[in-house]
């Protein structure tokens, strides 16, 4: 398992689109944290990085189903996929290896906005006057969204042998569990449901974890949604 | 029973890709598995390597089901693709190593295996080229030395010379025969005399079906019949021939005739005193050996 892991690793650094999706993440959340008027910290008057955790999952949304769609759907494609599936390797482990690649690759990704937060220390008034636990909070959940985001574009990815199809999957199931449901609730004739459509919905627990209280409802919805992803994938392969 | 392969069935849609087929392969022994395009070669090796399903029927490798544990098999299997997939953004060693770590290998013993089978393989110069930049003899190569990397005991290898040139071709040919020692390797082909060089047991599939499972010279001895073609300047009468075996004009001007033969090195000793005898000018005369290629057409356009 450990070698698949490390060819999906230096396979995603050997190429240059993988730099490319890095490099547009941390560029784009830069400019909005930093630069962008209308969303700047710098303009906005309090120590906060709301901003961050607000428009994170929102370049999630297209940046993660852009590292994972290529995991499953590229290999059936060339046809690799009958190498490991004749290899020792079960399905599970396959999956696995590829998803603890991916998920390594986002959290990656997300630690240089560890920087902000040094940063923001430093720009409180007075020195070290933000809100410690709500950022760590956040943090957390937005590694929590990713490895969710990262599972679905897994998911996806098995769907299909087109990297491009795994891509909208990936980016369409993650819009729906994030934000459709939040915003089915706001639909009058969902009133009965609002309650449970809403603790459904992945926004409604990354808002609850940004309070700085990190509660093993929170972390178990996150988990539940993991695995019934990945449990989900080991099945479209196995059917086929 | 290195290899045995009973009684399997594979349905695609409406159509039966394989109908209860079953052979067995031995060790040390080269099973040629030749068929047309589509008559389920490759369906039966995927099956027999665990990466197909079967509906029916089961492939056992030294007594274990490929159905019960699909993941013991891949160990005791070494597997060339048909069309050799391969990571192209690889190095050949990088490549080899991979593998080696899906398959449990690490450290100085999987290091000696790949340097021993680059050399095997003739890959030493390529070792560390790109797998995209190889031309297809030497991916295929690649692929040869990637199926034997873990010392499988069965091997088996899906059309691994189509697409080489003829150089690649006698080298893979050789390669192939080296490495069969002590191994049960099944091939499958459609180039016949690939199997008349390679094979010590064929079995021929078409449609799906088993038409003829035999060892090569068994089947070349059952309709081992040999084709003696002679022509005359004069005319010829078929009755004068016939006492050699089944005779039949090969021109309207019956002066050139085909005969089926037995023994076609005694045939051609009466043909010429025949022909002596009744003062008639010889023109040619040639002698066509029956081969697997004719018996390969027969069986499976019959069929």
């Amino acid at each position: 398992m450990r070698a698949l892991y490390w060819k999906e690793i230096n396979g995603f650094l050997s190429i240059l689109s993988g730099y490319l999706i890095l490099s547009v993440f941390l560029v784009s959340i830069g400019l909005i944290v930093w630069v962008f008027p209308d969303t700047s910290v710098l303009e906005y008057g309090f120590a906060d990085l709301e901003p961050l955790f607000f428009y994170t999952p929102y370049v999630f949304l297209f940046l993660i189903p852009a590292i994972t769609m290529k995991m499953i759907a590229e290999e059936k494609k060339t046809g690799t996929w009958e190498l490991l599936m004749t290899s020792p390797l079960s399905v599970q482990k396959i999956i696995l290896a590829k998803y603890l690649a991916s998920l390594t690759l986002i959290i990656f990704a997300l630690l240089p906005t560890l920087v902000y937060y040094f940063s923001m220390v430093e720009l409180g008034e007075p020195r070290g006057n933000i809100d410690h636990a709500g950022f760590f909070g956040s943090w957390i959940g937005l590694v929590m969204i990713g490895a969710v985001f990262a599972a679905i574009g897994i998911f996806g990815s098995s769907l299909t042998s087109h990297q491009m199809i795994a891509f909208i999957w990936g980016v369409f199931i993650s819009f729906l569990l994030y934000f459709g449901l939040t915003a089915l609730v706001q639909l009058n004739i969902m009133s009965p449901l609002a309650l449970f459509l809403e603790e459904l919905s992945l926004s409604y627990h990354y808002q609850s974890m940004a309070r700085g209280v990190i509660d093993s409802q929170n972390l178990g919805y996150f988990i539940i949604v993991i695995v019934m992803m990945l449990g989900l994938t080991n099945v479209i392969i196995r059917r086929k | 029973m290195s290899l045995e392969v009973f009684q399997l069935t594979k349905i695609y849609g409406q159509q039966k890709a394989l109908d209860t087929v079953s052979f067995t392969a031995q060790k040390g022994e080269i099973l040629g598995f030749l068929g047309p395009n589509g008559a389920g070669k490759s369906t039966t090796m995927k099956i027999a390597t665990g990466y197909l399903l079967p509906d029916q029927g089961d492939v056992k490798i030294q007594g274990i089901s490929v159905l019960e544990k699909p993941k013991e098999i891949s160990k005791l299997v070494g597997y060339l693709p048909e069309h050799n997939p391969l990571y192209l953004d690889m190095y050949v060693k990088e490549f080899l190593s991979f593998i080696g770590g899906l398959f449990g290998m690490s450290g100085k013993k999987l290091n000696f295996r790949i340097e021993e089978l680059l050399v095997l393989c003739g890959l030493e110069r390529e070792a560390h080229k790109k797998i995209g930049q190889l031309s297809k003899g030497y991916r295929q190569r690649v692929g040869l030395a990637k199926s034997l990397l873990h010392d499988p005991e069965v091997i088996i290898l899906d059309e691994p010379t189509t697409g080489l040139d003829p150089n690649q071709l006698v080298e893979i040919r050789k390669l192939i025969k080296d490495i069969s020692q002590n191994k049960t390797l099944i091939l499958s082909t459609h180039i016949m005399q690939e199997v008349e060089i390679l094979c010590d047991k064929v079995v021929i599939i078409n449609k799906g079906k088993i038409v003829a499972s035999d060892l090569l010279k068994n089947l070349k001895m059952v309709s081992g019949k040999s084709i003696l073609m002679l022509e005359t300047e004069e005319k010829i009468d078929l009755a004068w021939f016939a006492a050699l075996g089944e005779v039949s004009f090969q021109n309207e001007q019956h002066t050139a005739l085909s005969i089926a033969v037995d023994d076609s090195h005694e045939a051609r000793k009466q043909v010429l005193q025949i022909i002596q005898g009744k003062q008639l000018t010889l023109l040619s005369i040639q002698v066509k050996e029956r081969n697997l290629e004719s018996i390969f057409h027969q069986i499976t356009q019959n069929s």
